[in-house]
């Protein structure tokens, strides 16, 4: 997993609440057996409207999405973190996450930082009116700035600690390596094998 | 204080615990199959990691085969990739794969065992919750995410909440003509599809010690159906001589140093369950479901509930929407009800065991006209079994489709589903809605009821068929305990 420690770019204002997993990604999209190529299921069904903010020419390259609350609700599937990074984002702003989604974008490096209405609001404001303001994402900090916008945000010490480090689930385990090996030297000789015999 | 079999193996396999974390479990055996398994190798592949220990890794091909024309290429391109992915990822990390077309290949659940690989002691995982099967051995034995399977493949570990233990005691002598897909149907009725939520059960007591291997992986295989995380019998002479000379048993001074280990997996006489659920074997008879999860369950005997009865208003719902899924009416008898299909097979009761028991109720006899029966065994194993007993020149005598092996119509992902409205007989564990095919509509019974089912052409059990032509009474049919 890559390590998380402050990320500037552009933002994608959008002005919606509830976007369940369904519409982050449809099921139908849940058939690839890769974890890469999801970024044009990404908001399948908006992305036929021209006009969708996604869309939008000013829009390309943006890496930083401002949600409205209750994003990531619905069915736990991991597809919806990885539609969203595979797209290009690295961070998501929203006053309310769905726990699992939640869970998922931070074992998978993927910054949910939540943040008052107001302040989301004000940040949906600023890259309305001009697509090319710049907002930072601090996780250092613990910090999201824009021009005229300083926001302080919470994250779990652990979870912080392992976005900054960039250690997934897997990375952690494998710190403790020496515990594994040892453990491994003291299994019975009778313990089964897969090996062809 | 005493210990439970699950935690005894539970502590055998820590390899790290720490203040405020979750043990770090070390796993004995990992299996694969091709649809939970693509993004974990994809994620290994990203990160460039090896998977740790080929030799606790196997993988088969299941879910998506055909059990017709296996020679012929896969027809829908979705199943095609996912098992063109399998090979191709196994091959690329060196993983053992038996694919469709080998001798070993089968159900994941099915092959394990008979290979020798489940054995009592061990932590087996897979990315499918009927792993829960294994726990017949005494192995702690659960099924898992992908990442978690990602996770296995990379450090053979896997960071782990605790659980709860429940005891399931079953004591006393199961009546004739009462099975093990009977017993467990019941203990999910009663038990309901939550109640086991975050409990490991260990099944006990004399009527459960008197099953076989195979009755009692049909009973373990279950446990997830009641919202278990896994199922467990402890090991005994029983389970010893299953595994003595299987492929993959321990040979030699490792087979006596191994038994001794397994003697000890054994529930302590002053270990103390978080729940306790006890059962009368002699209460008893053939279950069957009714409705759209597996506790949705009666005796054949009884009729269709009603949903009025139910006190709580959920449940009242859930049947009310059940009933109305299921085109049944409360208070029809549940042997009045005509299916159109009848599966016999699945890791619940796909093995030899359990074809032996259809096959004694099909002897002699016709399935009614236009019903459809399928076949499938567990595992190409099984179905080479099963030929040299001569039990695929019962099944086609009597009228029935003998298949290869496979998932097949235990769940809607190969060419055998249910028409919508369609309704089957099915020895698999799951009757949820569309399960078996988009509007199917599922019974869960025994094997012995499936065949009996087939012959009249509505629910029923063997007691229920007149005398086969030209043999004995009908009470005759012997149908092997437990099977
Ligand atoms: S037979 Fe059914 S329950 Fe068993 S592994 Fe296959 S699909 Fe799952």
């Amino acid at each position: 997993m890559e390590a998380f420690t402050t990320h500037t770019g552009r933002a994608v204002p959008l002005r919606r609440g509830n976007v369940d997993t369904d519409q982050i990604i449809p099921a139908h999209w849940l058939k690839k057996v890769t974890r890469d190529g999801f970024e044009d299921g990404l908001f399948e069904a908006w992305r036929k409207d021209p006009d969708f903010v996604l869309n939008r020419p000013e829009r390309r390259g943006a890496s930083v999405l401002v949600a409205g609350p209750d994003f990531g609700t619905g069915s736990s599937r991991e597809h919806a973190v990885w539609a969203l990074q595979n797209y290009g984002f690295k961070a998501v702003v929203s006053a309310r996450f769905a726990d699992i989604f939640r869970g998922n974008s931070l074992k998978n490096g993927l910054l949910t930082v939540v943040l008052p209405q107001e302040t989301v609001d004000a940040l949906w404001e600023l890259t309305e009116a001009d697509p090319d303001a710049e907002v930072t994402v601090d996780l250092v900090a613990r910090q999201v700035r824009a021009e005229g916008i300083t926001a302080d945000f919470d994250l779990d010490e652990n979870a912080r600690w392992r976005l900054l480090e960039g250690l997934d689930d897997i990375g952690l385990t494998l710190r403790h390596e020496a515990d594994v090996a040892a453990f491994e030297a003291g299994r019975p000789s009778f313990k089964p094998s897969t090996a062809r015999i | 204080m005493g210990r439970t079999l699950a935690e005894k193996v539970w502590d055998d396999h820590v390899v790290r615990r720490a203040e405020g974390e979750p043990d770090l479990l070390y796993i004995d055996l990992h299996l694969l199959h091709e649809v939970t398994s693509p993004q974990a190798f994809d994620g290994l592949r990203k990160a460039g990691r090896p998977v740790r220990r080929l030799d606790l890794t196997i993988a088969t091909e299941d879910h998506n085969t055909p059990t017709l024309d296996i020679d012929k290429p896969i027809a829908d391109p979705v199943s095609r990739t996912q098992l063109e992915t399998l090979r191709k990822n196994c091959a690329e990390f060196g993983v053992r794969l038996h694919p469709l077309g080998d001798v070993e290949q089968g159900v994941v659940h099915v092959v394990g065992p008979q290979l020798g690989l489940t054995q009592p002691g061990t932590t087996v995982v897979c990315g499918d919750s009927h792993t829960s099967t294994h726990g017949a051995f005494g192995a702690l034995a659960f099924g898992i995410g992908t990442s978690q399977v990602e996770h296995v493949l990379a450090t053979q570990t896997l960071p782990l909440a605790p659980f709860r233990t429940m005891a399931v005691t079953v004591d006393g002598e199961l009546p004739e003509g009462v099975t093990a897909k009977d017993l467990i149907l019941a203990v999910i009725a009663r038990i309901g599809t939550g109640g086991g939520q975050g409990y490991v059960i260990e099944y006990r007591g004399t009527a459960v010690e008197k099953l076989s291997m195979e009755a009692r992986m049909t009973v373990c295989n279950m446990s997830i159906e009641a919202g278990a995380r896994a199922g467990m019998i402890a090991p005994d002479d029983t389970t010893f001589a299953y595994l003595k000379d299987r492929p993959h048993a321990p040979q030699g001074d490792d087979w006596d140093a191994a038994v001794d280990y397994w003697r000890t997996l054994r529930t302590d006489d002053d270990a103390v369950f978080d729940h306790e659920v006890v059962i009368d074997a002699a209460e008893l008879s053939p279950f069957v479901t009714w409705g759209t999860n597996p506790g949705q369950g009666a005796p054949l005997s009884a009729a269709v509930p009603d949903p009025a009865a139910y006190p709580d208003p959920s449940d009242r719902l859930a049947a009310e929407k059940a009933l109305e899924y299921m085109g049944l009416t409360a208070g029809q008898p549940l042997r009045d009800i005509r299916v159109d299909t009848v599966f016999v097979g699945s890791c619940t009761n796909g093995r030899i065991e359990d074809l032996r028991a259809a096959a004694a109720v099909l002897e002699g006899r016709r399935i009614a006209d236009g019903i459809r029966m399928l076949v499938v065994p567990g595992s190409v194993r099984v179905s080479l079994q099963a030929v040299g007993e001569g039990l695929d020149k019962v099944f086609t005598a009597a009228g029935a489709e003998w298949r290869h092996a496979g998932c097949s119509m235990c769940l809607g992902m190969n060419p055998d589903q249910l028409a919508p409205g369609e309704r089957s007989a099915s020895t698999s564990n799951r009757n949820f809605e569309g399960r078996q095919g988009k509007g199917g509509r599922t019974h869960l019974v025994s094997p012995q009821v499936a065949a009996a089912t087939a012959v009249l052409g509505h629910l029923a059990s063997p007691a229920d068929l007149p005398a086969p032509s030209g043999t004995a009474a009908a009470s005759d049919v012997r149908t092997p305990l437990g099977a």
